[in-house]
């Protein structure tokens, strides 16, 4: 936290000449005495800082919202103030066991599933011999990634609908009886997490290709020399080396395991119902609520609720990393 | 030894190949399906329904979209105004940012590195950032509420200043603080020109979020006018596909008269075709950036 400054001449002027001009506080390493000397640095660090405070710290005030009946002409404090009233709700109505269950369930395989094959992707490129072939499959693979979620729907939309869908078209022709996949609740965990990847394997794999580049041939090349196989070489040094890669991004993903995909799930589903039981996640429902069924003494209780969970969440991962390893701990 | 190392490396790269060409088909598949039912006459889509070639050549919903060009170039007018201002801010602002906290000399960088990161662990929600957003702040409606919110995110924030400190020695500051360079004038006139593979990186991040965002007209947009490109495209696929239900509960069938299927396909490929085009000249940065962010872990 706090290293010594590196002394150059300049700073040692910079130094002695304010040092002198403020002997009367003589505090060397004071905010204020740091705020005077590095003004410059502080100025152009401001606008971030106001920023953050305007759009994510006075927004964390808010909270108090979960616990008042919600009133649009009243400002905050005036609301009146009900308790846990809305938690209550929430919990009664049995949607927070369900929220919760989907958006963890869906979270954990976003990520396990996307790391495991995103990896294993990378290293099959990465063994490859043509230059420009590699180049491509990997252009055509991130290629998903920059698509909207919107262009998403009408994908999904251009596959399954039940009318003219590409995939009740090919069930006519061969014979079959049209699905009406709109209304089968189950089919769309596979196809959440389907469409999730195809989003975004393209991104991670660029990461773990990355890693791999960085790994040295030396340990390659003495594995060679001890006759290790390719199986033997990617599992006994690709591997391992990836491990540090995968608990960066492990842990950045369970910061968010709370918040869905919003955009993924809502593009997806949008406001049909029939799917909600195994759709349904936090973002998803609190967004409905506000601008849909405008319940929004329920939207803040589930927002709280979001916010609280996954910030304990995260703690207690963090907390546990850091007595398994400190290297790997985010803070 | 050696030819039997040859054989295992030899099944496991046609493997290989098998894996990442079965791999690449599956991501382009999905496209191609849209550019064919673009091209498509509507009549064939509803008779025949989608396929990946387009069985009766139409360019009916291309037509169809262009014949009232005016709202989706107005469209394209509020999303390409809402990209290039807000990337060229927020990149302005991040790299600022970033190459002070990068600053080892800067004592209280841990401090704000922190205050910037803790956003992301804990937050107050959307529905007290949507009223201070729309009730204190009185951005119902406007353009700042589309650009605001998106213009800076502690992730590009940690990126850039992992992107300067490993590209910039701190002796290079250092030098030019001797050469009596202020602060400001060490950003713009060395630490600027040094970041470009940095700054592309950030700045496609944000361009690309900035292009494809609908959630900010969803939310906050009354007025059709201001509707980003993505969320005219979310209400035009959603109204025609009232208007075909319509249709259909009354017996009335609308949609032969209106070439819906093709025209949505159509505007689709419209919403799209920019960042198609661009593609292949864009990807590159972004490896490029993904890599350097990414050996750094």
């Amino acid at each position: 936290m706090n290293q010594p400054v590196p002394k150059s001449s300049a700073m040692l002027t910079t130094d002695s000449r304010l040092n002198g001009r403020r002997l009367a506080s003589g505090r060397k390493n004071g905010f204020f005495y740091e705020l005077i000397r590095n003004r410059i640095l502080f100025l152009m660090l401001l606008p971030t800082l106001i920023f953050f405070f305007i759009n994510s710290y006075i927004p964390m005030v808010g909270i108090y919202y979960a616990f008042t009946q919600f009133d649009f002409n009243t400002s905050l404090f005036d609301a009146k103030f009900v308790g846990l009233q809305n938690f209550q709700f929430l919990w009664q109505s049995g949607t927070l066991t369900k929220l919760t269950l989907n958006t963890v369930g869906y979270n954990a395989a976003f990520i396990l599933f996307g790391n495991v094959i995103a990896i294993v992707l990378a290293i099959l490129l990465n063994e490859l011999r043509g230059r420009y072939f590699k180049k491509i499959a990997q252009s055509v693979m991130f290629l998903p990634y920059f698509v909207s979620f919107v262009i998403l729907s009408v994908i999904v939309y251009n596959i399954f609908n039940y009318d003219n869908g590409f995939l009740n078209t090919l069930l006519v022709q061969i014979g079959g009886e049209r699905v009406d996949v709109y209304n089968q609740p189950w089919v769309w965990i596979f196809l959440i997490i389907l469409f999730y990847l195809w989003k975004n394997l393209g991104y991670s794999m660029v990461i773990y290709l990355a890693a791999i580049t960085g790994i040295s041939d030396e340990y390659y090349e003495a594995a060679k020399m001890d006759g290790a196989n390719i199986f033997q070489r990617i599992w006994y040094i690709t591997v391992p080396m990836l491990k540090s890669t995968f608990v960066v991004l492990l842990l950045f993903a369970l910061g968010s395991i709370m918040k869905g995909q919003f955009d993924l799930f809502y593009q997806l589903i949008g406001n049909n119902g029939v799917l909600y039981n195994t759709t349904d996640i936090l973002d998803t429902y609190v967004y409905r609520s506000l601008k849909v069924t405008f319940d929004v003494g329920m939207a803040s209780a589930a927002g709280v609720y979001q916010s609280l969970f996954g910030f304990i969440l995260i703690m207690t991962v963090n907390y546990i990393i850091r007595k398994l390893n400190d290297e790997y701990a985010l803070f | 030894m050696a030819i039997k190392e040859d054989v295992y490396t030899r099944i496991f790269q046609i493997l290989s190949y098998a894996i990442i060409i079965i791999a690449s088909i599956a991501c382009l598949l999905p496209f191609l399906l849209i550019i064919s039912a673009s091209l498509t006459s509507n009549e064939s889509i509803i008779r025949d329904g989608y396929h990946f070639i387009p069985q009766e050549f139409s360019l009916e919903g291309y037509r169809t979209v262009f014949t009232f060009p005016e709202e989706v170039l107005r469209a394209y007018g509020v999303t390409i105004f809402t990209t290039v201002v807000g990337t060229t801010l927020g990149l302005f602002l991040m790299t600022m940012a970033g190459y002070v906290l990068a600053r080892k000399d800067f004592k209280y960088r841990n401090a704000f590195s922190f205050y910037i990161y803790f956003t992301t662990l804990f937050g107050g929600g959307l529905v007290p950032w949507y009223i201070m957003l729309t009730k204190y702040l009185g951005l119902l409606d406007t353009y700042t509420v589309l650009i605001f919110p998106g213009l800076m995110t502690p992730f590009l924030i940690i990126l850039m200043k992992n992107f300067i400190r490993s590209s910039m020695p701190e002796e290079l500051f250092e030098s030019a603080k001797i050469d009596g360079a202020g602060d400001f004038k060490i950003y713009y006139r060395i630490v600027l020109p040094l970041s470009t593979p940095g700054i592309a990186t950030v700045g496609l991040f944000l361009a690309l979020a900035y292009w494809n965002d609908w959630f900010s007209s969803s939310l906050f947009i009354n007025d059709p006018h201001k509707y980003q490109l993505q969320y005219y495209l979310y209400n035009v696929i959603n109204s025609m596909q009232f208007i075909a239900q319509m249709g259909a509960g009354t017996g009335v069938s609308l949609s032969n008269d209106m070439p819906t299927e093709s025209t949505k396909m159509a505007m689709a490929i419209v919403v799209t075709g920019p960042i198609l085009l661009l593609y292949p000249f864009i990807q590159r940065y972004f490896v490029k950036g993904l890599t350097i962010g990414a050996v750094k872990g």
